[in-house]
């Protein structure tokens, strides 16, 4: 059994990994992607190995660094961790399939790790809007993944729109991939985003490596003459079987569209993304205590709120790659009964700043609601419409979360509530007058999808 | 060749300069398509210019990718007979036979 087992190989369990193997421990890692470097360093596969990653990475030489290190380390990619088993007072027993995503045939494993550190990362939230269930309407980090990994451009013309500093390196991603770009809009206003960027400017002066590879992103957008707009976005889409055109309004302090604002721009694909949302199931299903806003709560050693349970990178709080990075080296560090530096914690600090801009200038406004029209999918699983939501909770009278899901059917679809969840529960919230038992979206106990012959083979059935 | 909707950027013109690979060819509903050995199936299908090949149960409207990071389940397949494979986390191997009316 391993000493540290670590949960995710992007930049937050890749960091931990490293630190744990310094402090002389047993380390293995899983993650179900095919290869390590997590979300932010996704990169062509090993079939296909670029000669210029760097073109699509700022700080490629980090993770090629941090790579090397790993040697001694156990990797086991293509492992979809689907169970964390509960116990009080230490770890949980972590089971793991391993093989082709969503094969019939994967072998089975199970540990019981004398620490764990969860590094799990973030998806992307997206907030509905008319005819985001188009074909050609993504999230940002669709566009992203595919130029990354596969050098697909998700379209030829491609509008970019959201929310955060993440829209520049995918609208940068799709230059380079070959799309044009025809705009990245951004939710938040000048006012907003220029108190969260200009204040204490000395602060970012610390995180300055994280504003110059901002800075070169926007240089690609200056010389490929794309638009940037701030109090803008996309407030629907239009075509038959295929985005054919979008709606792009004026957004007010509060991201409700502006009247008479709007126009109508031709596009191929559009990239949306409003921020993250923490992946926080495995470690709900351990036991950990989690915030309001679903991040996992830590103390200044990564420490969980269950004893040998370990929190890095975006599962603790949105705060981008720099900080996955150093809270993981702290993570991994403690977990293998050593002291971080205080250099090492120094740097967790100075990127918490950082994040802490980012959720000030970029936060999600409650004004998107009014973006919405009846007909609007909200859950797109269960196919849900904004107007259904609203008229079963009325007819219903019930302020709890968990029976308007039932009845609504919202959020209990295949994907388990990760896309919808919070736009459900934002909205009947206000349907309602206020839900009696907010926050349950991230119950889910199993983390991925399992098949019953599988979990039957688990069981120690033979068929 | 079609001048809208995705496209793989071929090596010759591509900045990162990614390394040969082998061509691999899948079949999807009876129909030949090729790809790279390395492409996830939602890769082959979007290279060729595929935006979306499911249709939902409920309004019979048409998905693809939207996530492409194995969360929103918007891309299921049918891979060799397997139902409900995400193609944009399934890696393609060479005779992959999909179908996409599950
Ligand atoms: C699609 C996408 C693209 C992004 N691209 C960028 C970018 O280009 N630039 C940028 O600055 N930020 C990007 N981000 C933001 C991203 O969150 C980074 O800040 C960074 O990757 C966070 O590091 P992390 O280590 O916390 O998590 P991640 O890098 O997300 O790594 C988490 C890892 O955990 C694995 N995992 C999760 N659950 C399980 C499970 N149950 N079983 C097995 N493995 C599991 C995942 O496969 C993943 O590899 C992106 C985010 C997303 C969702
Ligand atoms: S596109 Fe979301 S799961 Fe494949």
């Amino acid at each position: 059994m391993p000493e540290v087992l670590i949960i995710g190989a992007g930049p937050a369990g890749l960091a931990a990994a490293t630190a744990a193997r310094r402090a002389g421990a047993r380390v293995v890692v899983l993650d179900a992607a095919e290869d390590v470097g997590g979300q932010y360093w996704r990169h062509l596969p090993q079939q296909r190995p670029a000669g210029r990653e760097e073109v699509l990475h700022h700080g490629w030489e980090r993770f090629t660094g941090l790579r090397r290190e790993l040697t001694g380390v156990e990797i086991v990619t293509g492992a979809q961790v689907w169970l964390a088993e509960r116990h009080d007072g230490r770890p949980p027993t972590v089971h793991i399939l391993v093989g082709p995503a969503d094969g019939a045939d994967r072998v089975r494993r199970v540990f019981d790790p004398g620490a764990l550190v969860l590094a799990t990362g973030a998806y992307e939230r997206t907030l509905p809007f008319p005819g985001w269930d188009l074909p050609g309407v993504f999230t940002a980090g669709a566009a992203q993944a595919l130029a990354k990994s596969e050098r697909v451009a998700v379209g030829r013309r491609v509008l970019v729109a959201g929310a955060g500093p993440f829209l520049l390196p995918v609208a940068s991603s799709l230059i380079r991939t070959g799309a044009r770009v025809v705009g990245v809009l951004e939710a938040g206003g000048w006012s907003r985003l220029g108190r969260a960027w200009t204040a204490r400017p000395t602060e970012l002066l610390s995180a300055s490596h994280k504003a110059g590879e901002l800075a070169g992103y926007a240089r690609d957008l200056v010389r490929h003459r794309v638009p940037y707009r701030v109090a803008t976005g996309v407030i629907a889409a239009h075509g038959h079987d295929r985005v054919e055109e979008v709606t792009v309004a004026r957004l007010d302090a509060q991201w409700a569209p502006v009247p008479g604002t709007s126009r109508r721009v031709a596009v191929d694909a559009v990239c949306v993304g409003h921020g993250f949302v923490p992946r926080s199931e495995l470690a709900v299903a351990a036991g950990c205590q989690t915030g309001p806003d679903g991040t996992v709560v830590v103390d200044a050693d990564c420490r969980s709120s269950v004893p040998g349970v370990f929190a890095a990178g975006e599962i603790t709080g949105i705060g981008g790659a720099d900080l996955a990075l150093a809270e993981g080296t702290i993570a991994g560090t403690v977990a293998a009964g050593a002291a971080p530096t205080s250099a090492q914690r120094r740097d967790v600090l100075v990127y918490q700043r950082f994040a802490t801009r980012l959720s000030d200038g970029h936060g999600i406004r409650p004004g998107w609601a009014e973006w919405l029209a009846d007909d609007t999918l909200i859950c797109r699983c269960e196919e849900v419409t904004a107007g259904e939501l609203r008229d079963i909770a009325a007819a219903t009278g019930s302020r709890g979360l968990r029976s308007l899901k039932l009845s609504t059917r919202a959020g209990l679809g295949v994907c388990q509530g990760r896309v919808c969840g919070r736009s459900v529960e934002e909205l009947l919230d206000r349907t309602t007058g206020g839900l009696l038992d907010p926050g349950r979206t991230a119950n889910r106990p199993l983390a991925g999808l399992v098949r019953l012959g599988e979990l039957a083979r688990t069981q120690g059935d033979p068929s | 060749m079609t001048t809208t909707g995705p496209a793989r950027l071929e090596a010759a013109d591509d900045p990162v300069s990614p390394g040969p690979t082998s061509e691999i060819a899948i079949v999807v509903d009876g129909s030949e398509i090729r790809g790279l050995a390395g492409q996830t199936i939602a890769g082959v299908l979007l290279a060729a210019g595929r935006q979306s090949w499911r249709t939902t149960a409920r309004q019979g409207r048409p998905r693809g990718v939207f996530c492409g990071i194995g969360v929103c389940f918007d891309c299921l397949v049918t891979v060799n007979g397997l139902r409900d494979v995400r193609a944009c986390q399934r890696h393609a191997a060479d005779g992959d036979e999909v179908s996409t009316d599950a």
